[in-house]
């Protein structure tokens, strides 16, 4: 609808390739581990490309098109084949199939970006568009302050997620001023412009905490990793979590997984 | 904090005071567009979509359209004039002036004659020109800029206003809003009596029929032409439409997207100068069709931009203007808009506000805002890319070179290494990494742990 367009008939087999993503990789083990326990508890098998780095976002948004697009080559060479390729995070998803293409625009090599992008799913969007999951199973009784990440803009993920999470037993959802405001990452710009950054960020976690929840809940690393650079830093601790650790979580609650 | 960036510096010592005029005015008027599309349509997205699509339908094929509108605007009675670029626009208003011998100008709102400088061009030569709209005539007063397209005195608050009408001898201070008005209604008054030519811009033409679109709040585009003789309408070439029709639909969305009314209080098609058998309204109609660099900009892979119907939803919505206000952005146009287009019409000053698209987090709000959907963060994005590509050094500041990051992300053994020796940074505290960027983060926020590699550690060893 509007800065991003979801690919249309993006195949959703149940055998995929998972992209760690490098936020998840460096700082988020976790993270890429409920994915993994989700996953594989809707019974997909996962295949982990070992070469894999980064998806080239940094220098897209840096302005060095040039470094990004080395980074996606190297990205397309690592995810070989035509199996669907699944993504923890909204902005790394929307740099293969929205950023990339873009980027490619007068390469020759623009069908194969434009071919991994057309398969290419951001996880909540492959579990409730791909596989067609539309309830979660399980509990989890806890306030959450959902910050749904600027990458989801325009996409099926935004309202995957809002339908899964409200459907999870014992969860509160609170309502957020501003919600559509940017908790200030941008990456290269959070460094660039560091004061913006910070007064964005200072009041993004103001809002998500300004209803006292439990968690501070999104499907972007980056945002997280902001907002919780901005929260560690004052003396409040309220721990962030991902979607899919909350989606896991859920289901150990329930007895539904191993603890 | 320490920053290598303008609009960044300007942010942080931007006065607290205008800075909340800023973020409160904009923050309502986006709250009430919101409200008011979500009441009144049930897809409202799907209509910013179609005039995306009017608009970039009538650029792919302006020429066509311009010449249309030439011919429907002379058979209305209407001059038209062409003027590549400002200082040729000027010099054209001027011309028309001398030649109805006309001294004093009343003049209403017209971002195109701002990028023109139009009022101090037609003083230096001698002529009165006075603006009309209530906060370009504070702007005026004051030697201001203004710092929104739509509310150009979004950083000013009613005790500066009443200390500049005190100065101006326009009564003793007051900053009640009303009491305000009321004063620069009756000073304005006289001078669209005392006026001979009446300057308007045009929101829109339709090239059809060439009826001028204006529309206003405050009536002072209908007094600066009813009052007048001559009425000169000052007009980007991107400002057509196709058909009358089409202004259907972009009425119904600027209002909507700009003020969160779902009309402005007045809304004026001009078909030309009065018809003989009507009583008032100006003898002679001239139309100023200025380029000022919009061909360069059709022709560059930013041609989305020139849809702009100058709403200033974008502005309202971005949180980096809510936090630098418009003066921050150095230009005619700020905030969103501003940091695609003002690069694009400096032309060969483009390094000088190569820095503008670096001033986003590219969340898109503007996007999802626009109401003919202008993609701006891939605007901004190719626009980045352009400045990196021709060197243009401001806007690199502050960037931390990406050269050997893109190697380490292409040779996945390296990469492996890295996170690895990454561990040592646990060791370390980042205040004492000798990096800008670790420098400018760590100032106001905290690194998580470092967990490289342990994901994948765990993949292979699990079951
Ligand atoms: S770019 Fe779009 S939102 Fe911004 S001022 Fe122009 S029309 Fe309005």
């Amino acid at each position: 609808m509007s800065l991003l367009h979801t690919p249309k008939n993006r195949p959703a087999t149940k055998s995929v390739q998972l992209m760690t993503t490098c936020l998840c990789d460096a700082f988020f083990a976790d993270v890429a581990r409920a994915t993994v326990e989700i996953l594989e508890y809707l019974g997909v098998d996962i295949e982990l490309p070992d070469g894999q780095t980064c998806c080239g976002q940094p220098a897209f948004n840096g302005g060095d098109w040039n470094a990004s697009r080395k980074v996606v080559r190297h990205v397309i060479k690592t995810f070989k084949g035509s199996k669907p390729v699944v993504i923890p995070s909204g902005s790394c998803a929307a740099m293969i199939y929205h950023g990339a293409p873009l980027a490619f625009e007068k390469e020759t090599d623009l069908p194969a970006v434009n071919a991994l992008a057309g398969r290419s799913w951001e996880l909540v969007d492959y579990i409730v568009n791909g596989l067609g999951v539309k309830q979660w199973e399980g509990t989890f009784k806890a306030k959450i302050a959902f910050h749904s990440s600027c990458h989801l803009r325009g996409s099926e993920s935004s309202k995957a997620i809002r339908q899964l999470l409200n459907s999870i037993n014992g969860i509160e959802i609170v309502p957020l001023d501003e919600a559509e405001q940017c908790c200030g990452f941008g990456g290269t710009f959070s460094v660039s412009f560091p004061n913006v950054s910070t007064s964005m960020g200072t009041l993004k976690v103001e809002k998500l905490l300004e209803n006292h929840p439990d968690y501070i809940v999104s499907a972007d690393m980056g945002c997280v990793l902001h907002l919780g650079g901005i929260i560690d830093k004052s003396n409040n601790n309220t721990p962030r979590l991902h979607v899919a650790q909350v989606l896991r979580d859920a289901l150990k609650n329930a007895g539904k997984l191993k603890k | 904090m320490n920053t290598s960036q303008e609009i960044d510096a300007y942010a942080r010592d931007i006065k607290k005071d205008i800075r909340n005029a800023v973020y409160d005015g904009c923050k309502k008027t986006s709250e009430k567009r919101y409200s008011v599309l979500a009441s009144d349509f049930k897809d409202a997205d799907a209509l910013r979509e179609m005039a995306g699509k009017i608009k970039q339908h009538t650029l792919e094929h302006l020429d066509d359209y311009l010449q249309k509108a030439e011919a429907n605007l002379q058979k209305n009675g209407a001059h038209v004039h062409w003027a590549m670029t400002g200082e040729k626009a000027n010099e054209i208003i001027a011309d028309i002036m001398r030649q109805h011998n006309c001294k004093r100008m009343v003049k209403a709102k017209s971002m195109v004659s701002e990028e023109t400088h139009l009022v101090s061009y037609l003083e230096k030569q001698g002529f009165e020109c006075v603006e009309t709209d209530l906060g370009e005539f504070i702007v005026q007063i004051d030697g201001d800029h203004p710092s929104h397209i739509v509310k150009p005195i979004v950083h000013k608050n009613r005790r500066d206003i009443a200390k500049s009408f005190e100065r101006e001898g326009l009564g003793d201070y007051n900053d009640d809003p009303t009491t305000i008005t009321r004063r620069a209604r009756v000073y304005l008054r006289n001078k669209y009596i005392e006026a001979d030519v009446g300057l308007t811009g045009a929101n829109f033409v339709s090239a059809e029929s060439g009826r001028i679109v204006l529309i206003t709040n405050e009536g002072n585009a209908r007094f600066c032409m009813a009052a007048n003789r001559v009425h000169i309408a000052i007009v980007g070439i991107e400002k057509l439409v196709p058909r009358d029709r089409d202004l259907a639909i972009f009425l119904n969305l600027l209002a909507r997207s700009g003020t969160g009314q779902q009309l402005t209080v007045y809304t004026q098609f001009i078909g030309g100068p009065k018809a003989s058998s009507q009583p008032s309204g100006p003898e002679h109609t001239h139309v100023i069709f200025v380029d000022n660099r919009r061909s360069e900009v059709l022709a560059s892979e930013c041609k989305e931009i020139l849809r702009c119907i100058r709403c200033g939803a974008c502005l309202n919505v971005c949180p980096v203007y809510r936090q630098t206000s418009g003066h921050a952005y150095r230009s005619i146009y700020p905030g969103p808009v501003g940091a695609v287009l003002s690069p694009l019409l400096a032309g060969e000053k483009f390094p000088e506000l190569s820095d503008l698209p670096k001033a986003s987090s590219l969340c898109g709000a503007c996007n999802e805002v626009c109401p003919v959907n202008i993609p701006i963060p891939d605007l901004l994005l190719r626009l980045r890319d352009k400045a990196k590509r021709e060197g243009a050094k401001k806007g690199m500041k502050g960037t931390p070179p990406m050269g050997l990051w893109a190697t380490l992300a292409s040779q996945p053994g390296m990469w492996q290494a890295g996170l690895a020796a990454g561990h040592t940074m646990n060791y370390i505290p980042t205040e004492m990494i000798p990096h800008p960027a670790a420098q400018a983060w760590q100032a106001s926020r905290k690194l998580p742990k470092f967990q490289g590699g342990e994901f994948r550690k765990w993949f292979k060893n699990r079951n």
